[in-house]
């Protein structure tokens, strides 16, 4: 393992999230009750999916301004990690519905965000893999992932506020407001929860990425 | 600019000359409302209103995904050298845009013919049909681009497009409801309606910047 400094923060982070999270007080509330806590899993896979579907869109520009292979691959890997948040997010969403609105889905227009999300990026990797050319797969995925991402910032950003949801913050903020969480709870959310989620994905992606470097090194040095 | 309308003009040439796409099209159009019309005669606004976009869309995927299928290697490179890429995808977006203006407005009047007429407001249902066809046709000419590049059109741009385009047609069909009677907050359709053609400008800006990258082979 190449240790570095925000690989033992990630560690350390997440520990005390998940000993925190698990453990501390936090308010009594109704129909809520011990199923609170999991904003400390579930919002933070919404801020590790964005950051890292941002990261994957960042590589695609560069690879369009300057062709290299690595950063195609470095695209891919954080889109993939970035879908693989968002299944989380999606699943811990649900099983979080099903106790407090009765249901795992009922058709919330951030559940609908979600799920168009989640179906744009399975449409990037399909779009990738009926293309056999390599430089050919990365420019036009290069493209689609960019236009994507351009039309599907609307869908979470804005829309969201025009229209009713169950989610807290509807009709406003459609994130979580800082000022609405107890201070209890916001001394573990803030500054360990969404960073401790955000690192991780990055190392996996970094994982994701390594491995394909060895995979496909003679391309890379060709 | 004299490119963009060079290539426009061809375009419509070339469709008039042949008279494939539009009868083709158009026929579409006719028989998937006339099989629709056989299948629930006079249905509930609601379900009108769904069904009216639903078409709408796959019409925007059939006429749109020629565009780019029809223009062979050779004649590519043709445009290649006589003109730029941003001349090109302009001209492209300008003409499906305006294919799809007349094909929704054909099959508004035949909705409104065979499946009845839940239309309060006629011509502001209308004016919406002219925003939801520009939004899709232009969506769908960039993502035609981009399935051009792949080899399976017709089911990659299916796959790539309608969750892209879901945001859109929600929205769609929420301000169709004005056309129906339905009573809105103030503000809140005009400010959906500015939000379609703040897509709109996003989605042509998007294809202006990017086509050329497509274009090099």
């Amino acid at each position: 393992m190449k240790i570095s400094w925000w690989k033992i923060l990630c560690i350390v982070l997440l520990t005390y999230v998940l000993l925190g999270g698990l453990l501390l007080e936090v308010p009594r509330k109704a129909i809520l009750n011990e199923t609170i806590r999991n904003i400390y899993f579930h919002v933070p896979m919404w801020f590790g999916m964005m950051a890292l579907c941002g990261c994957s869109v960042y590589y695609s520009i560069r690879f369009l301004r300057k062709p290299d292979l690595l950063s195609d691959i470095k695209a891919t890997s954080y889109a993939s990690t970035g879908m693989l948040y968002g299944i989380l997010g999606i699943v811990t969403g649900a099983v979080w519905a099903n106790y407090t609105w009765g249901k795992p889905w009922s058709n919330d227009i951030k559940q609908i965000g979600a799920a168009i999300a989640l179906l744009i990026y399975a449409a990037y990797f399909v779009l990738r893999n009926s293309i056999t050319d390599i430089d050919k797969r990365a420019r036009v995925g290069a493209v689609y992932n960019i236009f994507a991402f351009a039309m599907l910032l609307p869908a979470l950003w804005i829309i969201p506020r025009m229209m009713e949801s169950l989610h807290p913050g509807g009709m406003g903020n459609p994130g979580a407001d800082p000022r609405d969480m107890d201070t209890r709870m916001r001394m573990i959310f803030w500054p360990a929860a969404v960073p401790g989620f955000i690192l991780l994905g990055l190392w996996i992606s970094n994982l994701i990425t390594r491995l394909r470097k060895i995979e496909d090194k003679n391309l890379l040095h060709a | 600019m004299p490119h963009i309308f060079t290539l426009l003009k061809k375009d419509i040439l070339l469709e008039l000359r042949q008279q494939y796409t539009f009868y083709g099209v158009l026929l579409y159009v006719a028989s998937s409302i006339f099989v629709l019309y056989l299948a629930i005669q006079q249905p509930e606004s609601d379900v009108w209103n769904g069904l009216f976009w639903i078409i709408q869309l796959f019409i925007c995927v059939n006429a749109v995904a020629k565009s780019f299928l029809q223009e062979t290697k050779g004649r590519m490179l043709y445009f290649y050298a006589i003109a730029g890429a941003q001349h090109f995808i302009i001209a492209k977006l300008l003409y499906n845009t305006f294919i799809m203006l007349l094909m929704s407005l054909i099959s508004l009047v035949l909705f409104r013919a065979l499946l009845g007429n839940p239309l309060v407001n006629f011509w502001q249902f209308t004016g919406i049909v002219c925003i939801g066809s520009v939004s899709l046709s232009l969506v769908f000419t960039m993502l035609a681009a981009i399935a051009a590049k792949a080899q399976q059109q017709a089911s990659l741009m299916a796959i790539m497009g309608f969750p892209i385009i879901i945001p859109q047609l929600l929205l769609l069909m929420r301000i169709s409801k004005a056309g129906m009677g339905e009573a809105f907050q103030a503000g809140a359709l005009s400010d959906m309606v500015w939000l379609l053609c703040g897509l709109d400008t996003l989605v042509m800006v998007m294809a202006v910047i990017l086509f050329p990258f497509l274009w090099k082979d």
